[in-house]
């Protein structure tokens, strides 16, 4: 957090800047101002700018500088997050211009989603309008920590002390009931340049930092190295021209760092594999890749690993796996967000149907109101909500990770909402994967297909050997029952779901499924079970490291040792699966 | 390992010694992740994806990139509109680049008005017109498949007509937001609609590595991985990565050189006696170029008073 004292900063690196504030308030003439003072304009411009104000009879203004746009011109706005580049004594900054007006609050999320650092506009004369406010709490919730505000236009005020020092406590007080601490408040008169570049003789009374000056003392966010490694995979590329056969998982890195060497764990899947090789093109090698490299990595054993998973390093805080979770949300889209409608929810690479499941409260950004009784979410509110995901996805909470627990919201092709992901729920039993005996109303009660079939449905996973599972088919189909015996041959999210599919379609037909896996990780199981229901899944460790974490029912040290397989029939006999002669 | 990966990583090299500390992250360094994640995002979503490239300076970076983003590999067709006005040696350049790299090079070019001369100065039209039709008409036809596309054969080393007539529905592109005014309102992930068009107010929101990925039937978008990049971050990049450009950017005793590459005609050398990148670098930084606009040597932003804009509306690049 910046403060008065902080001594000047070092940080050479680009500074990602935002400029917000209700219209009309002067952020284009402060932007003008910054441009021309840090000699950041190319000639040409200023040149073209002067002479079309000329050709047109208007006064010259800095704020021109920006209203490249012909029809922004006419319409007197700034329309969307523009970029402008310019340089302060230590580095270059991009400086994201979010518009006033409150149709084009969308343009400012895209703008502040993408700052480190904001300056946020009230006029001097008019205070503190509706859009400061609003923009002051979206840049709060949107994870911006440096905010100083800028009292405008000083000059048609007469540089009254009094007049910075009301809107200063009053903005103050808004700021911190967001939790909220601003960097700092600074009187300047864009249009004069008063306190943009030097210190103004106009306010002696003002002792502190210039703009420019509070731009160097801002930090350039860093990336988050010495946290959780985290990567949301975005492909994995087997590109076998000219003869490569690498396998590469390819992502940009979250957060944390890598090593060749590292036992990585995918989630929502689980799966587990050691990093071979760190891979790069046409760079110096390297054993290690940290947050924010755009990097890739191949690994020691084969996978199937896909686009949508967050690869995580074993042994560091896991992220959370869930299909409902609480979030604050704000929504953009002209059509409320509502409970009965189907979204897409994305979230790192992963994309995933979700519903509204509830609508806990709706709070008016710019008043802080809250509203406990609406069940749906206007354009520009912001709301805590719980969301229900079709399939369980890897996310974090924005306590621990903020990069990993932010998501959008789309409808109809389009983005129209974002959100923070504040915890995860258990899993519903309403409607979490919908039942099939709910979903076939009228067919065949379970109960009689036992009484028919003389044994109860239930999914066998034997994990550590699927030659075990065909064993134990075998036995059990010689002991006369109906069975049969599926396998997992890959254990991505996708195969996963589909066994659960196929799983549960047999069992709802009444017989006995086995399922074997090579290795099975907790998280699988764990999503097995919540979508088959636990009441009808039994596990047996058939070798691999992990017996005890999986809770085996079960555990056969040697599956190879004669008589195995009928432990197996043993325990199905015990749990009443199928008949124990007594 | 093949001569395709002659730069790779490999960290075997280094396993027996020590390991190299992590370099501190630089400016280029952001703007090349940046770049590259988007360049991955677009791979993945876009199924009728390919690139432009100018043979410029910014779309030779933005190959670069990709090689980067692909590991040595560029899977995207790379598209190049001919006006046939290009000065030469970019053409060969282009082959040259396209053969060692083995990329997927489609040509395409508006036939019918080079015949019928519609063009500047040979024809009777200005070069707003002249631009319309060899470029943004020829650009519109050829990612939508409708006119014939030329690509090049890695073995023979010649143009075929490519049987591939599907239209392109994700198109990137090598824009600058510092370029001219309408490019600074851009987006990574720009939709257009069906005829090309660009709605300059209503465009999606992007935030937190989030891109609009998901399209209605009948729009394509243009991905702009290069958005935060500016002229002389390009050439730093290309100096520090040692990616091989065209020489017309570079005085070759005559004092003059082009500081930005276009067609013959509408595009005029700078006087600058730059020879190589770093004295470019040097230029930009700090001489005669440090304050004037990098198009100031392109004729045709000057007879659009709006910037470029109104070409850009109708699919100009």
């Amino acid at each position: 957090m910046l403060t008065a004292t902080a001594p000047p900063a070092t940080d050479h690196r680009c500074l990602n800047l935002v400029i917000g504030g209700h219209v009309d308030h002067g952020k284009s003439t402060i932007i003008g101002r910054l441009l021309a003072d840090t000699r950041s304009l190319p000639e040409g411009k200023l040149e073209q700018v002067r002479a079309r104000c000329e050709r047109n009879s208007k006064p010259f203004e800095y704020a021109f500088l920006l209203d490249a746009l012909k029809d922004e011109q006419a319409q007197g706005i700034t329309i969307d997050a523009a970029r402008v580049f310019f340089k302060t004594a230590q580095r270059p900054c991009i400086l994201i211009d979010a518009p006033g007006h409150i149709e084009f609050l969308r343009n400012l999320i895209t703008g502040a989603a993408r700052a480190e650092a904001a300056l946020l506009v009230i006029d001097a004369k008019e205070g503190v309008r509706e859009n400061s406010r609003r923009h002051g709490y979206m840049m709060g919730m949107l994870g911006i920590r440096q905010l100083v505000v800028l009292v405008n236009k000083m000059d048609l005020v007469g540089y009254d002390r009094a007049v910075f020092e009301r809107i200063q406590a009053e903005f103050r007080a808004f700021l911190t009931q967001l939790g909220v601490e601003p960097g700092g408040f600074i009187p300047v008169s864009g249009r004069e340049g008063d306190n943009i570049a030097c210190h103004a003789e106009s306010m002696p009374w003002y002792e502190g930092p210039t703009v420019l000056e509070t731009l160097d003392r801002f930090r350039s966010e860093a990336p988050d190295a010495d946290k959780p490694f985290r990567l949301s995979v975005q492909d994995v590329y087997k590109f076998t021209g000219q003869g490569d056969d690498r396998r590469i998982v390819a992502g940009t890195i979250d957060a944390g760092r890598v090593s060749a060497g590292d036992d990585v764990v995918f989630y929502p899947s689980g799966k587990k594999a050691r990093v071979a090789s760190i891979e790069g093109f046409s760079r110096k090698p390297q054993l290690t890749a940290s947050a924010g490299e755009a990097t890739g990595f191949t690994l020691a054993e084969q996978l199937y690993v896909a686009r949508g998973e967050i690869a995580t390093v074993a042994g560091q805080p896991r992220p959370q796996v869930a299909t409902r979770l609480k979030a604050s949300i704000f929504w953009l889209g002209r059509e409320p967000l509502v409970k009965q409608k189907e979204y897409m929810l994305k979230l790192g690479t992963t994309r995933v149907p979700v519903r509204v499941e509830d609508i806990h409260r709706v709070l008016d950004a710019s008043t802080l109101k809250v509203d406990d009784a609406k069940d749906r979410v206007d354009r520009h509110e912001v709301a805590e909500c719980t969301l229900q995901t079709s399939r369980p996805i890897a996310f974090d909470l924005a306590s621990d990770l903020a990069t990993t627990s932010r998501f959008v919201l789309v409808e109809d092709f389009e983005i129209r909402g974002g959100g923070i992901v504040r915890e995860a729920l258990p899993g519903s039993t309403k409607n979490a994967t919908p039942r099939r005996e709910s979903s076939r109303p009228g067919s065949i009660l379970a109960s009689r297909r036992a009484e028919r079939y003389h044994q109860r449905a239930a999914l066998v996973v034997v994990a550590g050997g699927s030659g075990f599972a065909r064993q134990v088919e075998e036995s059990t189909f010689e002991a006369g029952h109906i069975v049969t015996c599926i396998e997992a041959k890959s254990n991505s999210a996708r195969s996963i779901d589909r066994l659960v599919e196929c799983a549960n379609l047999l069992l709802d037909s009444g017989i006995i499924v086995i399922a074997g896996f090579a290795d099975l990780e907790p998280e699988e199981l764990s999503m097995i079970r919540e979508q088959v229901g636990a009441g009808r899944v039994l596990v047996v460790s058939a070798g691999g490291a992990d017996a005890s974490e999986l809770a085996a029912d079960l555990i056969i040290s040697d599956p190879g040792l004669p008589g195995a397989a009928r432990q197996v029939r043993t325990l199905l006999q015990e749990r009443g699966i199928v008949f124990k002669p007594w | 390992m093949v001569n395709l990966l002659e730069n790779s990583s490999s960290p075997l090299a280094t396993a027996c010694g020590i390991p190299l500390p992590a370099p501190p992250v630089d400016h280029l360094d952001q703007l090349e992740a940046k770049s590259v994640h988007i360049l991955r995002e677009a791979y993945a979503n876009f199924k009728q994806l390919c690139m432009l490239w100018s043979i410029g300076k910014d779309s030779t970076v933005l190959l670069w990139l990709a090689r980067k983003a692909f590991f040595g590999h560029v899977p995207v067709p790379l598209v190049h509109i001919d006006t046939s006005y290009k000065i030469p040696e970019m053409i060969a350049y282009r082959d040259r680049l396209a053969m060692q790299w083995n990329l997927t090079m489609i040509v395409g070019q508006n036939t019918a008005a080079l015949e019928a001369k519609r063009t500047f100065p040979a024809g009777a039209v200005d070069r707003i017109t002249c631009c319309g039709s060899l470029k943004t008409e020829a650009l519109k036809h050829t990612l939508s498949g409708e006119w014939p596309r030329k690509r090049l054969n890695l073995k023979t080393g010649l143009y075929e007509l490519d049987r591939n007539t599907e239209p392109f529905t994700g198109v990137i592109v090598g824009a600058r937001a510092d370029e001219e005014g309408s490019r600074s309102k851009e987006r990574y992930f720009s939709p257009r609609s069906h005829a090309n068009a660009w709605d300059v107010g209503e465009q999606p929101p992007e935030f937190w590595n989030q891109y609009k990925t998901e399209f209605a039937p009948g729009t394509h978008v243009r991905i702009h991985p290069l958005l935060d990049w500016t002229e002389l971050n390009i050439w730093e990049y290309i100096e520090r990565e040692q990616i091989p450009t065209v020489s017309l950017y570079y005085d070759q005793g005559s004092g003059k050189r082009y500081r930005s590459l276009g067609c013959g005609p509408c595009t005029q050398c700078v006087e600058s006696g730059a020879k190589n990148v770093p004295e470019i670098i040097e230029e930009l930084k700090s001489g005669k170029f440090a304050n004037i606009a990098e198009r100031s040597g392109r004729a045709q932003d000057r007879d659009d008073g709006g910037g470029l804009e109104s070409l850009r509306r109708d699919g100009y690049m």
